[in-house]
């Protein structure tokens, strides 16, 4: 027998979101917020903007690096942000985070993203905590519960669950279902997994079994709110020219 | 300071790979001996991509195909993407077999600096501390010395630490050392370059290879 697809007969679900500001509404003060994305690629800007412009407070931002959420940084809503890169890989452009830092206005947390995204995979799971060998004899396993296993030290990792995502796809359809576009992939599936409400922009909306149901990175299941946004302008994701952007 | 150019280094290091090694490539320096990798050599990318080309030209960039170190890269026949947690299993579950890092410090028992720099407030984790403990040779390139002219090369690291005794070879615009369980062991000199000099900008004192040679390319 062949399995066919009733096309009559899909889930009366309606996740999609008419715009970005409407799609971050729920984002409250003290929130911990994950944002997807590895450098530009796979960033929702058009979301983070948005939450930006709502000037929400004391959020803790989960992200790899700050070039991506120098928007909330200047409009003072991160009191805390946990990050593996805490500065650029190139040390010689400018760091959004430094001065805040150094002021005490944010708190930073910086440690090896494996150990940042299996936190997150974790509490997506419903794994508590689990013990991880990167980071030992350094600054990450300072202050964490330590047991060998054989020979191999490790520390004790918690899981880190998110109250939103927000995640970045390629096409994403009513449901939910998305899928992403080459190396814009990266953190999306797994933030979306480890939060409460997740909230992807995407490229383009389409019908409900239009994507092919083998290629389906992130099931519905894990997203709440789909909007369409329109890809940045080239030039926020270079660096430094963010900083101009902001000034228009 | 006299040794090699910078490519030249990307170039010495591209050839301890071969065909069919799985490969990543940390950020900074490393991201550049993807230009002159064997044929068959296939790259692994931390943010979800394995099989990859050369650094993208202008013409073919496309802003959502980067490597790790945001550079634009190119697609090859076979090129798959995944996302963070399998990316992360390759590298800490030891399915590679190399990973070239930068470095701002290694020690004589094989110490890795590389995430923070000297003075510095913050620093950049990244993926290097997963790469330095899950792939099954480290090899560190960088200059001999750092930019104020003191060793790189040190009895012990005295920069936050990436991880404890994981650096297997070094590969520095001067030479090519070894890490053994009895010392560094200096393999190759860079054109021009004696053993004396190397040994003046070295904390720790160097075993000799018998085998010593010039480096070639």
């Amino acid at each position: 027998m062949r399995a066919q697809l009733d096309t009559g007969k899909s889930p009366a679900v309606n996740k999609i979101v008419a715009t970005v500001s409407e799609a971050v509404a729920d984002i409250f003060d003290g929130a911990v917020v994950g944002i997807g994305g590895f450098g530009a690629a796979g960033t929702p800007y058009r979301l983070i903007l948005a939450l930006a412009e709502r000037k929400v407070k004391e959020l803790t931002v989960v992200a790899t690096s700050p070039r991506q959420f120098e928007f909330l940084i200047q409009s003072g809503s991160v009191r805390k942000a946990i990050t593996p890169f805490a500065r650029y890989a190139d040390p010689s452009v400018p760091n959004p985070l430094r001065e805040p830092y150094l002021k005490g206005e944010i708190e930073v947390e910086v440690l090896p993203i494996g150990n940042l995204v299996e936190r997150l995979r974790a509490a997506a799971a419903g794994i508590p905590a689990f013990y991880c060998p990167v980071g030992i004899d350094t600054v990450v396993a300072e202050g964490k519960e330590k047991r060998a296993f054989g020979e191999q030290e490790c520390i004790l990792e918690h899981a880190l669950p998110l109250d939103f995502a927000l995640i970045k796809g390629h096409k994403g359809d009513r449901l939910g279902n998305l899928i992403y576009r080459m190396t814009a992939r990266c953190h999306n599936p797994v933030m979306a997994m480890a939060a409460r409400v997740t909230i992807a922009e995407v490229d383009e909306i389409i019908e409900v079994g239009e994507l092919n149901p083998e290629a389906i990175i992130t099931p519905g299941i894990f997203v709440h709110k789909v909007v369409k946004a329109e890809k940045p302008p080239l030039d926020w994701v270079y660096k430094g020219v963010v900083q101009k952007a902001r000034k228009t | 300071m006299e040794g090699l150019a910078k490519d030249l280094i990307c170039l010495r290091a591209a050839k301890e790979l071969k065909p069919g090694m799985y490969v990543n490539l940390g950020i900074g320096l490393p991201t550049q001996v993807a230009n002159f990798t064997p044929q068959g050599v296939i790259l692994h990318s931390e943010n979800g991509v394995l099989g990859f080309g050369p650094i993208a030209s202008e013409e073919q960039m496309d802003w959502e195909l980067v490597n790790a170190g945001a550079q634009p890269i190119t697609l090859l026949p076979g090129i798959s993407f995944f996302h963070s947690i399998d990316a992360f299993v390759m590298m800490r579950g030891r399915h590679l077999d190399v990973a070239i890092l930068g470095t701002y410090q290694v020690s004589e028992t094989g110490d890795l600096a590389n995430w923070r720099m000297e003075g510095e407030a913050l620093g950049a984790i990244g993926g290097s501390m997963d790469l330095a403990y899950g792939a099954k040779r480290i090899i560190v390139i960088c200059e001999h010395t750092d930019r104020n002219g003191k060793p790189r090369i040190v009895m012990q690291c005295t920069l936050p630490l990436t991880a404890k005794g994981v650096v297997n070879t070094i590969i520095t615009s001067l030479c090519v050392i070894e890490i053994t369980k009895k010392g560094l062991e200096l393999r190759e000199l860079a054109p021009g370059i004696s053993t004396d000099y190397v040994q003046q900008l070295t904390e720790p004192k160097l075993i000799i290879s018998q085998d010593l040679k010039e480096m070639e390319f």
